[in-house]
């Protein structure tokens, strides 16, 4: 056991990758491993013990200690990551009467994504129908369309739908010609202009289009509503992040959403709230639901009272009534 | 070969320009060499650098390299539908142009579709286009049509070619022995047998009747890269034909002042009379009538719906303080103008048609950037975004030295092309033409 358990500590990276999948379910000590992470080698056992089934098919009993946790993990091949998780179909639904523009869900985003500055996957649009209307917030990650324009212009399958409703992006295949970023109508795709600037250690991770990491130059990305936290039974940072419960997110076979605090029905909450999909009128069919901006809970100035100047000049347009559309 | 009497003093009159290469070429070539070098070195900084020293951002994800990329391939139309059009009609004045015409169909495909190069941001994955094709991609289309399209324009050239390859063989030019070897090579043994002339002259009726729908299938399906996005002022679907009159408008602009520049450059006033800028001028008012008739269309439909989206993208054009001196100009330079100058009849005279010409061929250059650039600056969503180069495209100079590069390269080709053959075609002179010569030019 002992000797099992040194082979363990010693395996390489991509060898603990072969276990992880099958211990995240296995993991019994903690609820997850993100929060039994260590991540130095030397460190004394700390008495938790974590049950993992090894690559011969036994389970074995170690101290969390040595568990070398990655963030990212690319546990699943290419050819599962283009297929999907069987039998799901996620979805989100975004409370608009919730939001204030807090902003902690862009953070976490960028932070789990190592985006730099300003390269947003998800942003936050302060948005005003028309001269009358009110404003509102209106965070805005990927659709994931069902019908998306994006996946039907790609030239070589670089992006896809898969069958758990998401669509993702190869970056080892993409050849940058950027006709989906013109195709979609949301603005959603970023294209890596530069080299990005990663750390070593995020540079060398192992590629996979579940996880996005690293950022290749040349390429295209955009939101992926992180299927690696999924496969971990975990709900995206954006999600875990906000303060106020505006995401819920789940999988539409199942009927459930959740927002870290309560996991309800979706299609009571998208019947009850009147949910509609954003621009319903291009076809796109997005997977992502918006509750109307009704009985709100912060008044919509408070959205960038606290922000920095740089984050406010974004929004002069829309705060001096110059943002909605003529 | 032999040559009757005319063909022979077609021939005499430009031997010279394919037996020497002058200083006055020496110094365009040069000139010409050094702008494509600063192209050469502004493409390594994009490749060393990333697409970071263009102003090409997420949400104008194209700027000035697609616009040329249209430009280009518009401008090739001139010998893909003007010179096959005019074969399949056996129309007689064509013979002296259609050799100009066909040069610049093949030498700007050669360019167009590198400017779709220099627009991809992984260059070393160009390969996948081959292993992951998806049909499903107006991309794929494009690869496609533009490849079988240049095929078959270097073939249409070729087979006109052929006769004059033999000629340039037995006429004992004094020029080195490479360039003999060559166009005895070229000439694929020609000898004008009975059986040899038909079937060139079969091969290049076929060739004229398929180089017009191959034509017709380029433009329409490059404008479809826009057209089957929901984007405003693309969505629309007018835009096939629309491209394609566009492209052949261009290019019978282009041929214009190439006919106007080897006139004077070579002194061929009597083979490119006044009456080959006068034809080709009507054919430019016909075909520049229906493209302002499309103009007119497109825009009034979307300015009288008005519909929201399409509304500001129109609205940006019709505004003087963001587009709209750009679109007023191409729009007059364009439309108005050439049309004018060629329908009254005081100022259809060559040197104003050609000058004309020259405005319009500008013109829709600028209006290829005016259909990309503002939709692109016209997304769903409000930008909120304080990077000023993400919210508007400004060019840099790295895409404008590969802009100037690519015009550069296009004189190169051009000049290189005509050191190599006649830019007037011998072989298409006949013995009709004999007979005429007496009449025509007694002077000489």
């Amino acid at each position: 056991m002992k000797q099992q358990e040194e082979d363990i500590n010693e395996n390489s990276r991509r060898g603990f990758l072969k276990t992880a999948a099958v211990a995240t379910v296995a993991a019994t000590a903690c609820g997850s491993l993100a929060c039994s992470c260590s991540s130095s080698k030397n460190e004394a056992p700390v008495g938790q013990k974590v049950k993992l089934l090894s690559p011969d098919g036994e389970i074995v009993e170690i101290d969390s200690a040595y568990l070398n946790h990655q963030e990212h993990m690319a546990i699943v091949s290419k050819l599962e990551a283009r297929e999907g998780m069987a039998g799901k179909k996620f979805v989100m639904v975004v409370d608009l009467s919730r939001c204030k523009n807090a902003r902690k869900c862009v953070a976490a985003c960028q932070k789990w994504h190592y985006r730099p500055e300003e390269t947003e996957w998800l942003t936050v649009k302060l948005m005003q129908d028309s001269e009358k209307s009110a404003p509102y917030w209106f965070p805005k990650q990927c659709f994931h369309c069902d019908n998306p324009p994006c996946v039907k212009v790609c030239p070589v399958d670089a992006t896809f739908k898969r069958q758990d409703g998401l669509v993702l992006i190869d970056n080892e295949r993409c050849i940058g010609c950027k006709f989906c970023m013109a195709a979609c109508p949301y603005s959603t795709r970023v294209f890596n202009w530069a080299e990005p600037s990663l750390s070593p250690a995020i540079a060398e991770l192992q590629y996979s289009p579940e996880t996005g990491i690293p950022a290749k130059i040349g390429t295209v990305e955009k939101c992926d509503f992180c299927p690696d936290r999924s496969r971990e039974g975990l709900l995206p940072p954006c999600v875990e992040a906000c303060p106020n419960g505006v995401f819920y997110f789940g999988d539409e076979n199942e009927d459930t959403v959740s927002n870290g605090d309560e996991t309800v029905s979706f299609s009571q909450l998208i019947k009850d709230r009147a949910a509609y999909r954003f621009q319903e009128e291009l076809g796109t069919k997005p997977r992502v639901y918006y509750l109307p901006p009704k009985d709100r809970q912060f008044p919509v100035e408070r959205g960038y009272e606290d922000l920095s100047d740089k984050l406010k000049a974004r929004f002069k347009d829309a705060i001096e009534g110059k943002g909605h559309a003529e | 070969m032999e040559l009757n009497q005319y063909q022979k003093e077609l021939f005499e009159r430009q031997r010279p320009v394919i037996e020497t290469y002058g200083k006055k070429t020496w110094g365009w070539t040069i000139f010409f060499l050094v702008w494509i070098l600063i192209g050469g070195y502004a493409l390594y900084l994009q490749v060393v650098d990333g697409h970071a020293v263009t102003g090409m951002r997420d949400n104008v994800v194209w700027g000035l390299y697609i616009a040329n990329f249209i430009f280009f391939i518009g401008i090739s139309y001139a010998g893909a539908v003007i010179s096959g059009l005019l074969h399949i009609l056996d129309v007689e004045w064509r013979k002296p142009i259609i050799r100009i015409a066909e040069m610049i169909t093949v030498i700007a495909t050669i360019i167009g579709p590198i400017y779709i190069l220099l627009c991809v941001g992984r260059l070393d994955r160009l390969h996948h286009l081959f292993i992951y094709p998806r049909l499903q991609s107006p991309i794929v289309w494009d690869v496609m049509a533009i490849s079988t399209y240049f095929t078959g324009s270097v073939i249409f050239l070729y087979l006109a070619l052929i006769k004059d390859f033999a000629i340039y063989r037995d006429m004992k030019l004094n020029i080195p022995k490479w360039k003999q070897k060559l166009y005895t090579i070229l000439a694929i043994g020609y000898r004008g047998t009975p059986s040899q002339k038909r079937h060139i002259k079969v091969s290049t009726n076929l060739m004229a009747i398929m180089i017009i729908p191959l034509a017709i299938i380029v433009h329409s399906v490059l404008s479809w890269i826009f057209g089957m996005t929901l984007r405003p002022g693309w969505h629309s679907s007018i835009f096939g034909p629309y491209f394609v009159l566009a492209a052949i408008y261009s290019g019978t602009g282009v041929l214009i002042c190439a006919m106007w520049v080897y006139r004077r450059m070579y002194k061929l006033h009597s083979l490119l009379t006044d009456q080959h800028f006068i034809y080709l001028g009507y054919i430019m008012m016909v075909l520049g009538a229906g493209y302002g008739y499309f103009t007119f269309s497109e825009y009034l439909t979307a300015w009288f719906g008005s519909a929201k989206w399409d509304n500001e993208v129109v609205s940006k054009l019709f505004t003087l303080s963001e587009y709209g001196w750009w679109f007023l100009f191409a729009n007059v330079m364009g439309i108005i103008v050439p049309v004018a100058v060629v329908a009254i009849p005081a100022t259809r005279k060559p040197g104003l048609i050609t000058i004309a010409s020259f405005f319009m061929v500008f013109a829709l250059w600028v209006k290829r950037y005016l259909i990309i650039v503002p939709t692109l600056e016209t997304p769903l969503l409000p930008m909120q975004d304080t990077r000023l180069e993400y919210v508007q495209y400004s060019a840099t100079w790295v895409e404008w030295a590969l802009t100037f590069a690519g015009i550069a390269t296009f004189f190169l080709l051009f000049t290189l092309l005509s050191k190599f053959i006649t830019i007037i075609p011998i072989s298409e002179f006949g013995d009709k033409e004999q007979k005429k010569v007496a009449a025509t030019e007694p002077a000489k």
